[in-house]
């Protein structure tokens, strides 16, 4: 329970399509582990879902998996085992990962983890802003994550998901509305770069550049409301308007074009 | 928002000021800016302004060293988390990246009249805005027996580079079983967390490599940023090892001999075989030379926009400045510094000014993967910057989160200072 709830803290969104995928991972596991050697090999998937879902905390700025995910900054990552890079309809590639597509890389627990550990070596060109997963045993716990989404009954949605709306509830649309104000974005935003870096890197605070403005207003919305955990981001959107989260959301986004 | 009434007053009275004739100041070449001090306050101003005004500002850093070590993050250096050549930069980027004009000499007096920095080989740097941010300066006197000589054997390390290292290498060599004591600054001073966090550190030392040493902390306050956080800490990680001694049993410091170790105190004499002697604190030394301190040793400001309340042609950052409820921080100077460069950009350029906006952090790290922090929001009132919100890190919280704002101030780290001296 508490990586679901470490997760939350960050990402409550995609917190919860991890619960229920815990949920249906631990399950699938459970039928696995008979089939296997017994018991060890089934804690040892476990652990590593489990410490999976920590690492994906890198991605999750980026990519969205689980039931209902869809293509964010990058795109959705349901079914990834056995895609073909570069292929999912309606998300945002560099020319180097279709390519790379187009030359007949697919996605296998492999090439992942080739990729996870230096993605600008593995795909030079590619616009993931990831700076490369440096232990091994991380990049098999991302890989057991993501495969939990790919393989087996896990990535059929059973469970009934709470809304996203979870997240959002309560914000009028006339907040969602708001057109920003990037160059009052860019001043505010000097207060954003102190922890978040402007090249987007994450080098342990997560990369806030590109985002879509809609997430970038929920999110910050969520904060401000106290319905997102993190004190720093609590006092820090507490005091902003909505003008100025929207300011902020513009900025961010024009800043990842 | 709108300019404070005071400040149009002020700019209305100035019938020459660049607001009210900018094609005049294009006629004379470029608006120039001299910043004075590379750190947090420095560093981001100059870069601020470089980079926003888009070649518009020809701006000047003024700074002694090659490299600049952060002093936040030192302690965890000493504490054996980081590498010095991590938490060491360069200017390299300012220069190449943004066009900021470095140079490496020590600023010796500011002309005000004439708007003119002299430097330590004579030259002149002539300014249209000056900002200064040189950090701290020691008051030596503070602690009787103490002095530049005495910080050889009895290092202060409150202004990071080789005094951090001097003192690590002290702490690393200290006899088995032997005592470091810690003279710590009174209010106000550079970083309050900082002594309790290099308390964290030598303490996280010795556990691996001394661990009948003792600690002792002779303060000259009666409580300290984060005390219950650091206390718990202590007992947890190190359990008998660290003794604090609070102003109230202490009395004064009569005198430290850094020949001996010996510390003179009015409740006893202590012995120390590694002394870690961190004096009060005062403005850095241009800024007093430039006149802009008050009595109280520091730079009064104008809490919207960080200017100078004897010159609205200067600028104070940082340390050196009166920022109200803010502490003494890199986090608080790097905050300072983006409305600072804001504010000088639409005096210079007539660019957008928008409203002051302050905020602050500090993490400090307790033992391996034990982090706390604390922080608030801070906005200009009348006669001095505020405290609006704030919020720290609670007693007893478990070891998942504490890892989480350890590893959160990595993130933090990277970030400001990619934002002090670019990507």
């Amino acid at each position: 329970m508490r990586v679901v709830k470490r997760f939350g803290l960050d990402n409550l969104q995609s917190g919860l399509a991890v619960a229920v995928a815990l949920v249906i991972g631990s399950m699938a596991i459970a039928g696995s582990a008979q089939a296997q050697s017994g018991e060890a090999a089934g804690k040892e998937h476990d652990r590593l879902v489990g410490r999976g879902v920590e690492v994906f905390q890198r991605c999750s700025a980026c990519h969205r998996i689980g039931v209902e995910a869809e293509n964010r900054i990058g795109p959705q990552l349901n079914n990834l085992i056995g895609r073909k890079a570069g292929t999912v309809k309606g998300a945002r590639y560099s020319p180097a990962m279709v390519r790379a597509g187009a030359e007949g890389l697919v996605w296998t627990p492999e090439t992942i983890d080739a990729f996870v550990a230096d993605p600008k070596g593995f795909i030079e060109g590619t616009t993931m802003g990831l700076r490369g997963v440096d232990d091994a045993d991380d990049r098999k716990a991302l890989i057991a994550y993501l495969a939990s989404f790919s393989t087996g009954p896990s990535n059929i949605p059973e469970t009934p998901v709470p809304p996203r709306a979870g997240v959002d509830a309560g914000l009028p649309t006339e907040i969602l509305a708001l057109k920003g104000d990037a160059e009052f974005g860019e001043y505010l935003s000097g207060e954003c770069v102190t922890c978040h870096q402007a090249s987007g890197e994450d080098k342990g605070i997560p990369s806030i550049v590109g985002w879509p403005p809609a997430d970038f207003v929920i999110a910050m919305h969520g904060y401000k409301s106290k319905k997102r955990e993190h004190p720093v981001m609590r006092m820090i959107a507490g005091r902003l308007s909505a003008e100025e989260i929207a300011a902020l959301a513009a900025y961010f986004n024009k800043k990842g074009q | 928002m709108p300019i404070s009434r005071r400040r149009f007053m002020i700019s209305a009275a100035l019938s020459t000021s660049t607001l009210a004739m900018p094609s005049f100041l294009r006629a004379q070449g470029k608006p120039k800016v001299v910043v004075i001090g590379g750190g947090a306050g420095g560093g981001t101003a100059a870069r601020y302004l470089a980079k926003d005004s888009k070649g518009e500002i020809d701006v000047t850093l003024i700074e002694p060293q090659q490299a600049f070590t952060t002093c936040f993050f030192s302690n965890l250096h000493i504490g054996g988390f980081r590498t010095f050549d991590s938490i060491t930069h360069s200017y390299k980027t300012l220069e190449s990246t943004h066009g900021v004009k470095v140079i490496h000499q020590m600023a010796t007096a500011v002309d005000r009249g004439a708007k003119v920095v002299t430097l330590a080989d004579g030259s002149k740097v002539p300014y249209d805005r000056l900002i200064v941010s040189p950090g701290i300066s020691l008051k030596w006197e503070s602690v009787p027996g103490y002095s530049p000589e005495a910080a050889e054997m009895m290092p202060h390390a409150w202004q990071a580079g080789p005094q951090t290292q001097l003192l690590k290498s002290k702490i690393e060599a200290m006899k088995q079983g032997g005592t470091f004591v810690m003279i710590a600054p009174p209010n106000p001073y550079r970083c309050p967390p900082g002594p309790y966090e290099r308390i964290s550190m030598v303490a996280h030392i010795f556990k691996q490599k001394n661990p009948t040493a003792k600690i002792i902390v002779l303060d000259p306050k009666e409580k300290f940023s984060k005390q219950a956080l650091f206390q718990e800490g202590w007992q947890k990680h190190y359990p008998g090892m660290v003794e604090w001694i609070p102003a109230s049993i202490l009395g004064s410091i009569k005198s430290v001999d850094a020949k001996t170790g010996k510390i003179e105190t009015d409740l006893d004499v202590f012995n120390a075989d590694v002394a870690n002697v961190i004096p009060a604190q005062a403005a850095g030394a241009i800024a007093a030379a430039a006149g802009l301190t008050n009595d109280t040793g520091f730079c009064p400001i104008v809490p919207g926009s960080m200017q100078s309340q004897v010159d609205e042609n200067v600028y104070v950052l940082g340390d050196s400045s009166i920022a109200g409820d803010m502490p003494k921080s890199a986090f608080s100077a790097n905050s300072q510094a983006k409305v600072c460069a804001n504010a000088v950009r639409g005096a210079l350029t007539g660019s957008r000014v928008f409203p002051a906006k302050f905020s602050n952090t500090c993490w400090s790290l307790i033992a391996t993967d034990d982090g706390v922090k604390v922080g608030a929001n801070y906005e200009p009132a009348a006669d001095k910057i505020t405290k609006t919100t704030g919020f720290i890190s609670k007693t007893g919280e478990d070891s998942a989160l504490r890892k989480a704002t350890y590893e959160e101030s990595l993130g933090w780290y990277a970030g400001i200072t990619e934002d002090i001296f670019g990507a």
